[in-house]
């Protein structure tokens, strides 16, 4: 398929259903749309030619993250429950706020000549990823790869201490 | 596979998810609507960076990597965030912020 047509399929798909995201009142229908976004951002990733990256988005952020979301809002709140929006004055001056900003960095963009380069790309495979991720001289990520571990370590237990029930300090109370 | 794509429109692309996510932020009363909103602004962070690795520095990886890890500390956050949120709503019964106006435990 011609590239540039795939493009605009995924750009338009990913505009149009952000769009929706933040401005669909039923919240379940609201999780399916950004699903919809970050699985055409994977697309973009795939024409990018970073299928690694490109197999992580829709792994984690299309698999993972969108359960969790599902499974929040379905333990918070009903499904045919309509969510409530800002009053009409805010939402004309955060409509205004967005467009402006948006203008700003659309005409920025397009003013700014950017530099052609034309190096040899770097294969991106997983063998030249897993190498990159645990060595440590100049083109190593063995620093950054380790302290994610340990933030992802802190956020497990920081969620399993912060969402469980407070069975255990009221039997310590009652004592 | 980018072809003749310039590097502009995945720049485009990004700042209107980014602006959309950020009036997603401003406007809506629910916080797991708000989550998703800064889930769209993290992921336009994500395409900005992949878009300069490949169109200005092919020849190293350095916006790939910055990729995978806002991606993790994406997942890190949500997860917290999902936390702290049913967390409220067993104290509030509610995950409106109109109505959890009191930092009170």
């Amino acid at each position: 398929m011609n590239s540039e047509l795939l493009f605009f399929m995924l750009s338009g798909m990913i505009v149009i259903f952000s769009i929706l995201t933040v401005t669909s009142r039923r919240i379940l229908r609201a999780a399916v749309y950004l699903l919809f976004v970050l699985v055409s951002t994977a697309g973009l990733y795939f024409m990018l030619n970073y299928n690694f990256l490109a197999a992580v988005q829709l792994t984690v952020y299309a698999g993972g993250i969108i359960v969790l979301i599902i499974f929040s809002i379905l333990l918070t709140s009903h499904i045919s429950e309509r969510a409530e929006m800002a009053g009409r004055f805010q939402g004309l001056m955060s409509t205004l706020a967005t467009v402006a900003g948006a203008a700003l960095t659309l005409i920025t963009i397009l003013k700014y000549s950017f530099p052609e380069k034309t190096a040899t790309a770097m294969p991106s495979d997983v063998k030249n990823i897993g190498r990159a991720l645990v060595s440590y001289n100049e083109n190593g990520y063995a620093l950054p790869f380790e302290v994610v571990s340990v933030l992802l370590l802190a956020a497990m237990i920081g969620a399993i201490i912060v969402a469980r029930k407070e069975n255990m300090a009221a039997k310590g109370n009652k004592k | 596979m980018t072809g003749t794509i310039p590097l502009q429109y995945f720049l485009i692309i990004s700042t209107l998810m980014f602006f959309t996510g950020i009036y997603g932020f401003l406007t809506r009363r629910n916080l797991i609507t708000m989550l998703m909103s800064i889930e769209l602004i993290l992921n336009s962070v994500n395409i900005n960076f992949v878009a300069f690795n490949r169109f200005l520095y092919p020849d190293n990886l350095h916006g790939h990597f910055f990729s995978l890890i806002v991606i993790a500390v994406a997942a890190a956050e949500a997860a917290v965030a999902i936390a702290i949120i049913i967390n409220i709503y067993r104290n509030f019964r509610s995950i409106d912020v109109d109505k959890v106006d009191e930092m009170k435990f």
